[in-house]
């Protein structure tokens, strides 16, 4: 293990991971903070990636957080937050600016027409993606509440945190017997 | 489109303060899961933007680089302008950091506890079922003839198929229709 990580170069290492990270951060942080600056080990990466999966937020933002606190505490996890985020807030302003002054150009829409159906697409399979893992170790208890989520929120339209406050401690608990079980 | 920076009033700021905030501390595995609310705040409760405003806004999120909660400054962006979209950005991503920072604290404490994988099992089959939700929500709205859903099928097959980076069939998908190939 290299010695811990000073605030300025949290902010650069993060900041590197956001700008080369499109449609997914996780395995160029890994690159970095694993392979490149040796700041993690690969099991200190793993468990601090579950520990940033069972709390809200995304991953990689947590992780920031969590690195930046173990190293520098507080103004640690400030700077390693400013650099993930502050260039791609940057950007997404500049291009929420050139949507709002630009939208109503037939060649825009058109593209953005085309760019939306392709995202969307994308979310799905990572949808996929994501359920695999889950329904192979343990369908019979994942599948009943992957399709509840679903239908709560599609079939029966009802607000996401009613669903969630609804379903999840039924699911927790089911995972709690499950893993004794086990 | 009629630009929306730095004319609305303070009660736009506080609806996406009270929207984003609530949300982060929901959001487990990001923005990805909160689509279908995020839409259905934005579109249909407060009347921010369109059906397809909110496509358009969440392919723009996913074609740049970043986290998946930026979608949310893009929302706070149309509904107020800069202060909108940096108030739903803090609110997006506050109470989740001082959260993950306060677990990250005492966290050694707690490493390898039945309970804290039970939740962790628990929470992630019913996040799937939400992104699965998402997902159906912003096909919905994205594809509105056959040949986006045709992109669609598309765009998913080579996400799961392939190991490319989808920021060039996103881009390719955007670049053919500026040529009006999906409609205007």
């Amino acid at each position: 293990m290299t010695p811990a990580p000073t605030p300025r170069q949290l902010f650069v290492a993060f900041f590197q991971v956001a700008i080369s990270g499109f449609g997914g951060t996780l395995p160029f942080a890994r690159r970095m903070l694993v392979d490149k600056r040796a700041w993690l080990t690969p099991d200190d990466f793993t468990e601090t990636l579950s520990l940033c999966q069972s709390l809200p937020g995304p991953n990689i933002v947590n992780m920031s957080i969590v690195v930046g606190a173990r190293s520098a505490g507080a103004l640690g996890s400030l700077c390693a937050f400013a650099g993930l985020v502050g260039a791609p807030v940057l950007i997404i302003i500049t291009m929420g600016a050139l949507y709002s002054r630009f939208s109503d150009v037939p060649q825009v829409r058109g593209a953005l027409l085309g760019l939306g159906a392709a995202a969307s697409g994308l979310l799905a399979a990572t949808a996929v993606r994501t359920a695999e893992p889950l329904l192979r170790s343990r369908w019979k208890v994942a599948a009943p509440f992957v399709i509840a989520g679903f239908v709560g929120i599609v079939v029966l339209g009802a607000p996401l945190p009613y669903v969630l406050l609804a379903l999840a401690p039924l699911s927790i608990a089911v995972s709690w017997w499950w893993k004794r079980r086990a | 489109m009629v630009e929306a920076a730095g004319v609305k009033s303070g009660d736009t700021l506080l609806a996406l303060a009270a929207q984003f905030g609530g949300l982060s501390l929901i959001a487990f595995g990001g923005a990805n899961a909160l689509i279908p609310e995020i839409r259905h705040q934005s579109v249909d409760v407060h009347r921010w933007m369109t059906d397809q405003d909110f496509a358009a806004l969440y392919a723009i999120a996913q074609a740049c680089p970043g986290p998946n909660f930026l979608v949310s400054t893009l929302v706070g962006w149309k509904a107020a302008g800069l202060a909108g979209a940096l108030v739903a950005t803090a609110a997006m991503c506050g109470p989740s950091c001082l959260l993950t920072f306060w677990v990250a604290k005492a966290w050694d404490r707690y490493r390898e506890t039945e309970w804290r994988a039970a939740v962790g099992g628990g929470l992630a089959p019913v996040t799937v079922g939400f992104v699965f939700a998402s997902a159906f929500v912003l096909v919905r709205a994205a594809d509105a003839n056959w040949r986006l859903a045709a992109v669609s099928l598309l765009s998913a097959a080579l996400a799961y198929f392939t190991k490319l980076n989808p920021v060039w069939w996103l881009l390719g998908a955007g670049a053919i229709g500026a040529f009006g190939v999906f409609g205007r």
